[in-house]
């Protein structure tokens, strides 16, 4: 014990690189010691030696793991920016998984709404494709996803997948339209009606930035899902992902150890939450 | 394990041998108050302190320490740094004694951090009793800290010409061996020894106005009192009462690169829940803006988070954080402010 330290990151390559949005690129990270063995909804803390660390959540699912995972990772800080200035084959230093994850053996058998917001899809795509892997086990699968405007949609290969999938239904709107989209507008409240679910056999799944998740909770609760059964996934400021360091406390709560995934019905009293 | 009596002739002489072995930190003067320093000169070593400015946990988690170093040449590589030696902490008073066995819970927990834990595992404690508080702001009597608790190796009581010394562990005992001249304490020393510790009972008063065992308890009802916008109004969000505390242990994380860009180190420094900062992500949003909200996160982790994670306080009553308050915030006071206008009603 005394010669390691939970601090020290695995240093590993960059495999490849995607540039997503103007702000967003995909990473695939070659897997420390060939894997990384996470659940959906858990994060890594990504070193940038002589920058620092910060916590991503991981976007590629464990069924889709070959050796190598992704991280969908918005230009917004000091590492982030230099991650975006970075080429395939540079070395990052990876710690983790950490955290909690989306509760998948309970979800089997169900309905599934996933309602994810902007980036918040980079933590459900996980889940995402695990489910769609494993489409059998698991009841209807809905995805209503919202962004602010057309260019901001991330993934949009496996948009289109899901959206022509039989045994999927994926609706997708934009805050803005423009004339590079001829989908639905509106922000992503407005997919709500257009769906019909089983409350009770439904779970919910959710992420996106701090304002959209009351507008999206209230849907969920104005369907009569109960509370016990919607999942949200939450963004915190983290400097070590071991319950040490405290700035992801919510409360009483460390986000980075009984999170980022929580069930909103454990969450809900906690007024820091949201 | 055993109880003996050593001179206070003997102390000296004691610290003096140590030093050859052990980096032996203790209370020493500076200016008009004390901090603990490393002794250089046991004539310098003040068992008389009142308290110290900054606690001893900065012997184990200092306020910026190494935690790894790194080069940036072609093959980037980073290697961990876990800097112990041995140490003799002497002198350490009852409540940052509690404060210490508190900071071991936290660092072994779920994922042990063997930077801490390396430090206090070649750390050997010496404790000291207070026989009279060290002033108005101290109120280790309501957080029950006015023993000796958990974690001490040696721990001392002064009695006229002498201290009694406790041993209570191993380490405790071949450490007298082998660098004091003690001798067995006897009955007559035993009864000094209650009559001290009783003789200081009546020279230590209350502050909390009502049992502290209920403080966690009147926390959680009081997460919407008005009191914390009152704070909130006076805090200027410095952070000097983190620094002070003794069971602060939040930090932040950076790496330093020299300047020809080829090595770098990582480090973690202290860092202060009462800073703007804090939980501000990099896309901007900030989970407690307000000063207010802050101060409540504070007083919550002092007597209930933490109390609810680790089965102790995380206030021990030494008072640093309200003699170092420019604004005069007294935690006590807010205790009890919340206590006698409990949010809907049942007041006293």
């Amino acid at each position: 014990m005394k010669e390691t330290s939970i601090y020290h990151p695995h240093m590993t390559r960059i495999a490849s690189i995607k540039q997503a949005t103007a702000l967003e690129k995909v990473f695939t990270i070659e897997s420390p010691n060939g894997k990384l063995g996470h659940e959906p909804g858990q994060f890594v803390m990504v070193s940038v030696l002589g920058v620092g660390e910060a916590p991503i959540s991981i976007s590629s699912s464990p069924s889709r793991s070959n050796g190598s995972f992704e991280l969908c990772v918005r230009k917004v800080g000091d590492v982030t920016n230099a991650l975006h200035s970075m080429n395939p084959d540079t070395k990052i230093g990876i710690r983790g998984p950490f955290g909690s994850s989306f509760p998948i053996e309970k979800m089997r058998g169900k309905d599934i709404l996933f309602a994810p917001g902007g980036l918040g899809l980079a933590p459900l795509r996980s889940l995402i494709n695990q489910v769609i892997d494993e489409r059998d086990t698991f009841g209807n699968v809905t995805i209503l996803y919202g962004a602010k405007q057309a260019s901001d949609l991330l993934f949009r290969d496996e948009l289109e997948e899901w959206v022509a999938r039989d045994d999927v239904n994926c609706l997708i709107t934009v805050d803005h339209g423009d004339e590079t989209w001829d989908g639905h507008v509106g922000v992503i409240t407005t997919l709500f009606p257009k769906i019909n679910i089983d409350p009770n056999n439904t779970i919910a799944v959710t992420c996106g930035p701090p304002i959209m998740y009351r507008f999206v909770l209230m849907e969920l609760l104005g369907m009569a899902i109960p509370e016990s059964q919607i999942y949200l996934s939450l963004e915190r400021r983290m400097k070590c992902g071991v319950g040490k360091c405290g700035h992801c406390q919510i409360e009483g709560v460390y986000c980075c150890q009984e999170g980022p995934v929580f069930n909103y019905a454990e969450i809900k009293g906690f007024e820091e939450a949201l | 394990m055993s109880l003996k009596i050593l001179d206070k002739g003997a102390i000296a002489p004691l610290v003096e041998a140590l030093m050859d072995d052990y980096r032996v930190v203790g209370p020493q003067a500076k200016g008009s108050k004390f901090t603990f320093e490393t002794v250089t000169d046991p004539a310098n070593l003040r068992l008389d302190y009142d308290t110290t400015i900054l606690p001893p946990k900065k012997v184990f988690q200092p306020p910026q320490e190494r935690l790894a170093s790194f080069t940036l040449q072609e093959d980037l590589q980073i290697k961990p740094i876990i800097e112990a030696e041995p140490i003799v902490l002497f002198g350490v008073h009852t409540c940052d004694l509690q404060a210490i066995h508190l900071l071991d819970k936290v660092f072994a927990d779920d994922y042990p951090d063997a930077h801490y834990l390396s430090r206090r595992e070649q750390t050997v404690i010496v404790s000291l009793e207070c026989l009279k508080p060290c002033d108005e702001h101290s109120f280790c009597k309501d957080m029950g800290t006015l023993n000796a608790s958990n974690g001490y190796d040696i721990h001392l009581t002064e009695l006229e010409s002498a201290y009694l010394v406790d041993v209570a562990t191993e380490t405790g005992e071949k450490l007298i061996a082998k660098y004091a001249t003690a001798r067995k304490a006897t009955e007559k020393d035993k009864n000094k020894l209650n009559e001290a510790l009783n003789a200081k009972q009546p020279l230590f008063s209350n502050h909390l106005d009502f049992d502290v065992a209920d403080l966690h308890t009147l926390l959680k009802a009081s997460y919407d009192h008005p009191i914390w916008e009152k704070l909130g109004d006076r805090c200027l969000a410095c952070g000097s009462c983190t620094n002070v505390c003794p069971t602060c242990y939040c930090f932040n994380v950076s790496d330093e690169v020299n300047l020809s860009l080829t090595e770098g180190t990582r480090s973690r420094n202290w860092d202060s829940c009462q800073l703007d900062e804090f939980a501000r992500v990099a896309g901007g949003e900030n989970f407690r803006e307000a000063r207010a909200s802050r101060q409540r996160h504070r007083l919550m982790r002092k007597g209930r988070y933490i109390y609810e994670k680790f089965d102790e306080l995380g206030c021990v009553g030494c008072g640093r954080c309200i003699r170092t308050c420019t604004a005069r915030i007294s935690i006590i006071e807010s205790f009890n402010a919340i206590h006698h206008n409990r949010v809907g009603g049942n007041g006293q």
